[in-house]
């Protein structure tokens, strides 16, 4: 449980809203519902014991329906809302048990937060909104405004500093929503559903917007959001909150793969499989010939004893270098050439094991099997498109009407 | 049948005690609240006439002041200030009206009255705002205040003139203090509302950011319930002026004291003029004082008015004075 690499560390935090709380914490202790514990005291449990802990640089994405308490949940984590019981730590800090007056510091210099409706003030301009956060930390004028200047060039809206926030359209108002808690430098940025009050296509641009970002600055981001979409699509790892608990978490290719129950089941259904599952998590292990030590006779062998049509050639280094097949090989044996280099493809497909299932599909041609590398570019097996469509096939297909509109799905793509 | 009807008190007076209950005994309030009146006279006179000192102050300097100004210029700067705040219409409605209250020889009450409004005004805006402001923080103290509040403006005028003439004694003082008392409910009210209604999710922005309740207060709450807090100011200036003929009764000069004293001897004349005075002032004031609320344009005050004509002029004759 203790992991040095966590940032935010949330240990049974329990919520119960309203005056006096204790008598319905004593009955959830007890083993009340929410509905049960709403009966008997009036009370309303926001929170029901979530622990959970979000890594340096991680974007993790809380999810649920409307009302499963994500709001409340971020909002622990700044105290916005004070939690009933249990601990929040935020750099091995119980933010929980701090007095106000730390609590205010915090909140000035380790975490910003970002809104749904964007919060901004709407009489101030752009510029003195991106740099609110600085004004609270007691920063001059000059060097706040000029700060606050530079925040907006990063998200492109420079030329926007002297108008007020209500002359910006929705998509420019939460980009100055962002910058205001970029300005800060804080190291945690607390997301609550900051792209839900945008239309469909903003909301895509500001999602790759935001990991574009992430991609540069590193932050360690709580996301909350009610669109399964977005939390796989963004997500580095995803919770799936209801009625005030946590379901599950997991990686987005997790939450697909392995669903928890029928509830995150139900949750994903809908989702462009392809889109989310990663080529790494089918990649198959193989054989492969090693260029400089392998022989014609030797490779040809291996593929006799494994039943290969087709193998990729490898440099000392692990790298992929080259294709051979069968035939070609079986062709060099009976003419005594014997350099592997001679007789290898060396344009080939090659992806990485990141690459999302949607995107390797073109690549399949000439019956070739696809080479999957690591981060390091070292060859780590193959995937070929029978895999793919297995593995789509397996996730979504109930019935043979969805395999075969699977496959539909799949050619129209290839 | 007449019998019957002759009979009838008879029966009434002879009624049980369980058909009419109210025959048992009559609760003294009339002589509690004597009692209460009495004991504070007697006890605590000083703090009221501590009270009266500063208000007696602010009031003085006001109308010495204004009474002290030529008409002249005085119909100067009022046009000046409606013409900035309020636009060239109000202006020029604002001179008209001034200009004939002067005519109608009753300049010197007008301003006796304008500064016990002013004063009450005042003393609304420093105590009543800062009350607003807290009723909006606690719910307990919104409570506690709003019945407060309703019986404030519920009790009629009247009711209270007496404890404040003995406590006060007659003349101004007393005179703005019943003013204030009829004149700053909805001030109170008002700030209360406007502060309650700036958006949560902006006051949580200002909070996540680290800011301090004061912070919240200056930075978001106040800036953004300013048109509410200034429609308050303009209702407490209204409900003081309607407050201006009772407060004569307990010798308080002034434009309410003409239309008293016209009461008085039937003198129809004499209270009109009064009536259509107060009621031009009234008017002007409300006119101005909206408009601080919600300016008409969206030019800063720099670009409007008085202070715009004067700076095109200066920035006009700069280059004129290089060459
Ligand atoms: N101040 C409050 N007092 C009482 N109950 C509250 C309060 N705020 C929220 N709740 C309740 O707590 C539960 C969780 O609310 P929360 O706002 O955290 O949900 P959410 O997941 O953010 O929903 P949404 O997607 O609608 O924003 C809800 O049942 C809500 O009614
Ligand atoms: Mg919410």
């Amino acid at each position: 449980m203790a992991d040095s690499n966590a940032k935010i560390r949330i240990e049974n935090l329990v919520k119960i809203y309203g005056k006096n709380p204790y008598p319905a914490l004593k009955l959830f202790r007890e083993g009340g519902t929410r509905d049960s514990i709403l009966k008997e005291t009036g009370k309303v449990l926001g929170i029901a014991d979530v622990s959970f802990s979000v890594n340096q640089g991680e974007l993790f994405v809380v999810m649920g329906l409307s009302g499963s308490g994500k709001s409340t949940l971020v909002r622990c984590i700044n105290r916005l809302i004070a939690p009933t019981s249990g601990n929040i730590y935020v750099d091995g800090e119980d933010v929980a048990h701090v007095s106000k007056e730390r609590m205010r510091d915090i909140r000035r210099t380790k975490m910003a937060m970002v809104f749904q409706k964007f919060g901004l003030f709407p009489h101030k301009s752009v510029l003195e909104n991106v740099a609110y956060g600085l004004k609270v930390q007691g920063m001059g004028q000059a060097e706040r405004d000029k700060k606050a200047q530079d925040t907006l060039e990063v998200v492109g809206l420079a030329e926007w500093s002297n108008y007020l926030p209500s002359s910006l359209s929705g998509g420019m108002q939460q980009r100055v929503g962002l910058a205001r808690a970029l300005a800060t430098d804080a190291e945690i940025l607390l997301m609550d559903e900051a792209f839900g009050a945008l239309d469909p296509l903003i909301r895509r641009g500001m999602q790759d917007e935001l990991m574009r970002l992430q991609a540069e600055l590193h932050k360690t981001i709580v996301f909350i959001s009610h669109d399964i979409q977005e939390a796989l699509k963004i997500g580095d790892r995803v919770a799936i909150m209801k009625d005030g608990y946590i379901v599950q978490i997991g990686t987005p290719e997790e939450l697909i793969t392995q669903p928890a129950d029928d509830y995150i089941q139900a949750f994903t259904q809908d989702v462009n499989r392809a889109q989310v599952l990663k080529t790494g998590t089918i990649v198959r292990q193989t054989v492969t010939v090693i260029l400089g030590e392998d022989s014609v006779n030797a490779a040809l062998d291996q593929m006799q004893q494994h039943e290969l049509r087709q193998m990729y050639v490898v440099n000392r280094q692990g790298r992929p270098v080259g294709l051979v097949r069968r035939s070609d090989l079986e062709q060099a044996v009976q003419e005594g050439q014997n350099d592997i280099s001679a007789v290898m493809e060396r344009d080939f497909p090659q992806v990485s094991g990141s690459t999302s299932l949607e995107e390797i599909f073109h690549l399949y041609e000439k019956r070739r099997s696809l080479a999957v590398i690591d981060q390091e570019g070292k060859f780590k097996g193959v995937v070929e498109q029978s895999d793919v469509l297995a593995s789509i096939g397996r996730l979504t297909a109930k019935s043979k009407e969805e395999t075969a509109a699977v496959q539909d799905y799949v050619a129209a793509t290839v | 049948m007449i019998d019957i009807l002759t009979h009838f008190p008879n029966l009434w007076g002879e009624l049980p005690v369980f058909l009419d209950p109210f025959q048992l005994f009559t609760i003294p309030l009339q002589e509690w609240i004597e009692g209460i009146v009495d004991f504070i006279v007697d006890n605590f006179r000083f703090i009221f006439q501590g009270i009266s000192v500063p208000v007696r102050f602010i009031l003085s300097s006001i109308e010495s002041f204004f009474i002290w100004v030529p008409p002249t210029i005085m119909l100067i700067a009022i046009g000046l200030l409606a013409w900035q705040i309020a636009g060239g219409a109000i202006a020029i409605y604002s001179l008209i009206a001034m200009t004939l209250i002067g005519y109608f020889n009753a300049w010197e009450e007008t301003m006796t009255t304008l500064s016990l409004v002013l004063t009450a005004v005042v003393l609304c805006a420093i105590i009543g705002i800062p009350l607003g402001i807290a009723a909006a923080r606690s719910d307990r103290f919104e409570s506690t205040i709003r019945p407060i509040l309703d019986a404030m403006q519920t009790l009629p005028a009247f009711v209270y003139l007496v404890p404040v003439v003995m406590l006060f004694g007659t003349g101004e003082v007393p005179g703005v203090i019943v003013t204030f008392v009829f004149a700053v409910p909805p001030l109170i009210r008002l700030t209360n509302i406007g502060i309650r209604q700036v958006s949560q999710e902006v006051v949580e922005a200002a909070l996540a950011f680290g800011s301090t309740p004061n912070q919240v207060l200056w930075e978001a709450q106040i800036p953004l319930a300013m048109p509410t807090i200034l429609a308050g100011v303009n209702q407490s200036i209204m409900l003081a002026l309607s407050m201006v003929v009772i407060a004569s009764m307990i010798a308080v000069e002034g434009l309410g004291q003409m239309v008293f004293r016209g009461i008085g001897r039937l003198d129809i004349g004499l209270a009109s003029v009064g009536g259509i005075s107060i009621v031009l002032m009234a008017v002007m004031l409300d006119r101005i004082t909206q408009a601080v609320g919600k300016p008409t344009q969206n030019l800063s005050w720099k670009d409007r008015g008085p202070v715009r004509l004067f700076r095109s002029l200066t920035q006009n004759q700069k280059p004129a004075s290089s060459t």
